[in-house]
């Protein structure tokens, strides 16, 4: 067998389990395990321990999932066409500096943020995936910070724009060569509620 | 028993195994190593009827991925003593037992077992622990560990890991899944699922919630979850990114990380989403925080000096203090249960890896091999540490004891196993 059928054959095994969870209609509340010490030596442990009701004790555990691939209308931000529907901005490698062939999409769109007061935007920004999730989520943040500044210059209010970060959690995996890690390090522009 | 804990207090290492080795185990790891001088301990099968999982299997199961026990063959012995007034001591002496372990599972009324074992030291022809469990049937797994951890404690003077569980981010077909699995890989279970990323699973103290950041609303918000109810709650959704939450030792308050509209900077948050309060004022990334044992420190990462390291500010507030200056980049500082030493990820010459730093010393020693090596976790009694490695393209889990003597790997884990975090061990 090769690895790739076993692994099949495990996660399935896996999915299973989680499937026959999420059918349960009603969670697993387990009675707390009524525990009683019988050994000789059984008054040294406190008898209020051994005997409370172990809160953490969770055999049953409620799952919850998410959907959040939203509606995706027809609007100038997602015409193909449009230069709105551009919005990945790259980086240089440990590089916060916005690059000048970026100029035209960042003015195009301050210029709708302007024109439209409600709309807003949020920066993402993205590393490779060197370093420590939380440490690049941190290093995405000062891409996107960047970013904003750009934005501030063209008149832009704060209250228009988010700077937030996917740190490495978008980065193509497995990079080997450098080209693949420039595609990692990048703001992404996204609209609120879209 | 003073000959067993000194015996075992002369071994030279400890391995403390997490995962299972069945085949239908969502997570498996490879055994590799163990003691040279391992208790031999024997386990006669508990008079057990049904089809229920038998609990002598998953109790010696426990006990030999310790690495400090040899489980002896029982077969060959004629008698299957369930109480120790049964025992013929002479029978399992022959067999060089050290020590004995018999027991029952008894169906009583209304859906309930009553589960009985008892350990007895073989040469003192003595009894060194006996309990009783009244449970559910779904609770028979975890009640097998419990009965572990008794053994090991009682044989080994330390503390167990078998009745405490992991959690970590299994990213598969596109979705991510924080799930929750017992110590030995077995009961892998969905707590949340999401087409976009999550990270930083951090369980409360008391085992009951875990914390997280989801990027389901397009950015990182932290989510406190109940295991029990799967009711969450918003613990963190200000403007920019909310990350890297770390309970206090007493569960009422976390450490996080939040953006504004500016650079990572560490507060300190309730439980229930009040009372913020900034703890570190910087123009670096200051992230990844967590709590000394006495919960008067925070130690967390910042690239305030150039490179990132490990520094402190006190849990109120205040000046920070830098902590490692040894290698040229550290970051994910993580407390030993007992305060003594500190865990942390250091790039090595561009791989970056586990290592482990003596508070009193100062002395580092890198304990993992991999190039990719992310998110140690200890196990509650401070003795292994889990993390996350990359192999074949793919995340898994991997351990190491905490002497750095013994590694262990995880083999066919199947998906991107990612961002374990070892739980408290359940009473």
């Amino acid at each position: 067998m090769n690895k790739g059928m076993m692994n099949k054959k495990l996660w399935g095994s896996l999915l299973l389990a989680v499937m026959l969870t999420a059918c349960k209609s009603t969670p697993m509340v387990d009675k707390p395990a009524a525990v009683e010490d019988k050994s000789p030596s059984a008054a040294a442990t406190k008898p209020a321990d051994a005997a409370s009701a172990p809160s953490a004790d969770t055999s049953g555990v409620k799952e919850v999932v998410i959907d959040s691939n939203a509606n995706a209308g027809n609007n100038p931000l997602k015409d193909p066409n449009n230069i709105l529907s551009k919005r990945n901005i790259y980086f240089d490698f440990d590089s916060d500096a916005v690059k000048a062939e970026y100029r035209p999409l960042i003015e195009a769109h301050a210029k709708y943020l302007l024109a439209n007061s409600n709309a807003k935007l949020i920066l993402q920004g993205n590393t490779d995936e060197r370093g420590t999730r939380e440490y690049n989520l941190s290093l995405g943040q000062r891409r996107s910070v960047s970013v904003k500044k750009s934005f501030n210059l063209l008149g832009v209010q704060d209250k228009q724009i988010e700077t937030v970060s996917f740190g490495e959690e978008k980065a193509s995996p497995n990079c080997v060569d450098e080209n693949c890690h420039q595609a990692n390090r990048r703001v992404d522009i996204a609209y609120e509620n879209e | 028993m003073n000959i067993l804990r000194h015996a075992v207090a002369f071994m030279a290492f400890l391995v403390t195994s997490l995962l299972s080795t069945v085949s239908n185990a969502a997570l498996e790891i490879e055994i590799s190593g163990g003691s040279a001088q391992q208790v031999p301990i024997a386990i006669v099968p508990f008079a057990q009827t049904g089809s229920l999982a038998k609990i002598s299997d998953i109790v010696g199961a426990d006990l030999r991925r310790s690495g400090l026990f040899r489980v002896l063959e029982t077969g060959g012995v004629a008698s299957r003593p369930s109480d120790l007034s049964q025992v013929k001591y002479g029978e399992w002496a022959a067999l060089q037992a050290q020590a004995l372990v018999v027991g029952s599972v008894e169906p009583l009324p209304g859906n309930r077992l009553k589960v009985n074992f008892k350990l007895a030291d073989v040469l003192k022809q003595s009894q060194l622990a006996g309990l009783e469990y009244n449970i559910a049937p779904n609770q028979l797994r975890m009640t097998a560990h419990k009965i572990a951890d008794v053994i090991y404690q009682k044989l080994t003077g330390e503390a167990g890991i078998f009745a405490s569980r992991i959690a970590y981010i299994n990213k598969s077909k596109g979705r991510y899944a924080l799930q929750v699995a017992d110590a030995d890989g077995e009961n892998p279970q969905t707590v949340v699922s999401s087409s976009e990323p999550i990270i930083s699973p951090a369980w409360s103290p008391d085992g009951s919630k875990i914390a997280y950041v989801s990027f389901e609303k397009k950015k990182p918000i932290i989510f406190v979850q109940s295991l029990m109810t799967g009711q969450r709650l918003t613990l963190a959704n200000f403007k920019g990114n909310n990350s890297a939450p770390a309970w206090s030792p007493d569960g009422s308050k976390l450490a996080i990380v939040l953006t504004h509209a500016a650079n990572s900077q560490l507060y300190t948050i309730n439980a229930d989403g009040t009372g913020l309060k900034q703890l570190t004022k910087s123009s670096a990334i200051d992230t990844e925080p967590t709590w000394s044992p006495d919960a008067k420190w925070v130690y967390f990462s910042s690239d305030r000096g150039g490179r990132p390291q490990i520094y402190k500010v006190s849990s109120m507030g205040g000046e920070a203090q830098r902590v490692t200056f040894e290698g040229g980049y550290n970051l994910s500082p993580r407390f030993s249960p007992d305060g003594k030493s500190l865990a942390m990820i250091r790039n090595d010459g561009g791989k970056f890896r586990v290592a482990l730093q003596d508070m009193a010393s100062g002395q580092v020693q890198v304990l993992s091999e991999g190039g990719q090596d992310e998110s140690p976790s200890f196990a509650p009694n401070g003795r292994v540490l889990l993390y996350a490695t990359r192999t074949g393209g793919r995340g898994a889990l991997a351990a190491v004891s905490s002497d750095g003597r013994v590694k262990q790997r995880l083999s066919e884990s199947g998906g991107d196993v990612r961002e374990p975090a070892w739980g408290p061990l359940l009473n």
